[in-house]
């Protein structure tokens, strides 16, 4: 393994401190427990807090500050936070509407922000995100993954909580995003945990992992490497066949938002070779791509791959959207 | 139950879990992704370096104390789920007087409820539970019998390395390792593994005393 590093144990430290420190106009750092915290605190709104495992970078911090999220709590590499990270967080951001927790919907993440939310003085809601579309039978598991669609979630959401909305119209927002959107994830290598210092699945050159989750857990099926077409193709496939089950239609007349997300080491002139294929797929279903996101939003440390999302736009989700946002990863209209 | 027992019980985990680092790690990193056995070892440091604030607390306080500790430590699922099972462990003791097999079986099982109530999973979901219901359900049954504490301690290794062992032929439906499906058959479960080494160490340490 060759990776930037002192000593393993403060790798996260080190590097949510160098994040705070690039950001300060942005963000300030707050250590044991570890939260990150927007440095203008807004007066009267709904606190947008959202965490999870670190490896996911710029996911959660990446995107406090205007628009957006109000805090995010960084777990270790791949782990949930934990309730203390979160109450505090919520402590430190709280501005007397309550705590809205965007969550993605894995065990470790869901129990401990519901321990918190249990703990919690303040009046709180949870959005668990679920886009991943790669694991199937979800009736019997745990649900789907939240993936690189949590993005989009928190995009929307933080937007409308600028606009002093309460936090039932916050959370009914987040649920309705977080249906509308679809993932797939494909691996063509494994990331290596840092503490693990050795790649987490065994891949050959010559195949690759589709519907990867963006722990380098395993996906769907292991499959042998094609060219982008027929890769991207399945993905699309994926995808269209999941708003199918969701009853959600897509025609002509509807807009969708793509998202290209790269997983840390597919370069960026791979990703948009991967948009045009999709945006060419989903064009030829009749959709109307019209809005764009292409880059590293949603990491798996250095994992190379991609996945793609598909958002199912209406005027509501658009305007939120399109409203200016300023964080570290995200910032258009201010 | 007594504190200095905990407290040795914690030491005898610790030592156990480092001794497993492999099998721990090629375990989730089979079916899950790789980091089981660096937060299991981050927890069971956390609880060793509290030692002296535990010493000076009763069985029941130990207990809850160490649920919190690990609660704020280890993240994960395995950090909610375990710090359930030790704080309703100590609540349970707290509520029943006396000392006997059968009070620390509830209180056992008092724990085991907290797990799957947390946690929203059952018997047969290729997680922990695998092996903590059948303990659990296997330490009240030779309580309710009378049976002495060597018999209790081998009866309950015995039907721990069972629980684990019966997690390799199951399609989890529960955890990471849910997205899975059938590739998940073949792999024995990283928690079940886990939970099975520390009742095992456990149980021997009392054999040993």
């Amino acid at each position: 393994m060759k990776k930037f590093i002192n000593h393993i144990d403060d790798i996260l430290v080190e590097s949510l401190s160098g994040f705070s420190t690039a950001h300060a106009d942005l963000v300030s750092l707050h250590l044991d427990p570890a939260y990150i915290v927007r440095k203008n605190k807004a007066a009267n709104k709904v606190v947008i807090i959202s965490g999870g495992g670190s490896g996911h970078e710029p996911l959660h911090a990446g995107y406090i500050g205007y628009g957006m999220l109000d805090a995010a709590c960084p777990g270790h590499v791949f782990t949930s936070p934990t309730p203390d990270q979160m109450l505090a967080a919520a402590e430190a951001a709280h501005a007397n509407q309550g705590v809205l927790f965007i969550v993605k919907n894995y065990a470790g993440d869901v129990m401990n922000f519901e321990m918190a939310a249990e703990m919690l003085a303040f009046e709180n809601a949870t959005v668990y995100t679920s886009d991943d579309c790669a694991v199937v039978n979800s009736t019997y598991t745990t649900g789907r993954r939240g993936v690189a669609g949590t993005v989009i979630v928190e995009k929307c959401v933080g937007s409308l909580a600028e606009t002093g909305a309460n936090l039932n119209a916050c959370k009914a927002l987040g649920d309705k995003v977080n249906q509308r959107i679809s993932s797939i994830g494909v691996a063509l290598t494994s990331c290596t945990v840092p503490a693990a210092s050795r790649p987490t699945f065994d891949i050959s050159d010559t195949e690759i992992e589709m519907g990867v989750g963006i722990h380098g857990e395993p996906g769907r099926r292991r499959e042998v490497m094609r060219e982008a077409d027929a890769i991207i193709t399945d993905c699309v496939d994926a995808i269209l066949a999941d708003f199918k089950v969701k009853n959600l239609t897509l025609g002509e007349n509807n807009e969708a938002l793509l998202l290209i997300n790269g997983f840390g080491a597919t370069p960026l002139m791979e990703l948009y070779l991967i948009y045009n294929v999709a945006a060419k797929l989903f064009k030829q279903h009749g959709i109307n791509i019209a809005r764009s996101l292409v880059g590293n939003y949603t990491t798996a440390l250095d994992m190379a791959g991609a996945s793609v999302t598909l958002c199912l736009l209406d005027d509501e989700i658009k305007q939120h959207w399109d409203s200016p946002v300023h964080t570290a990863a995200l910032r258009w209209g201010c | 139950m007594k504190t200095t027992f905990i407290m040795h019980a914690a030491k005898e985990i610790q030592q156990t879990i480092l001794a497993n680092e492999n099998t721990l790690e090629s375990l989730d990193r089979a079916i899950g992704d790789g980091d089981h056995y660096i937060n299991m070892k981050r927890g069971a440091q956390a609880i060793v370096d509290i030692e002296t604030e535990l010493a000076v607390l009763s069985p029941e306080a130990a207990l809850n104390k160490i649920g919190l500790k690990l609660l704020s430590t280890i993240g994960g699922a395995s950090g909610p789920l375990l710090a359930s099972f030790f704080m309703s462990m100590g609540k349970a003791l707290q509520s029943h007087e006396g000392e006997s097999h059968l009070k620390i079986a509830n209180a056992f099982a008092a724990g085991v409820q907290a797990i799957i109530q947390r946690g929203k999973a059952n018997l047969g979901e290729k997680t922990m539970l695998d092996v903590l219901i059948p303990v659990s359900n296997q330490f009240l049954l030779l309580a309710q019998q009378n049976s002495d504490t060597a018999l209790i301690c081998k009866g309950l290794i015995e039907t721990a390395e069972l629980g684990m062992l019966a997690t390799q032929d199951l399609i989890a439906t529960k955890g990471r390792a849910a997205g899975l499906g059938e590739r998940a058959i073949g792999h024995i479960d990283p928690g079940a593994k886990s939970c099975q080494l520390m009742i095992t160490s456990v149980c021997n340490l009392i054999l040993k005393s």
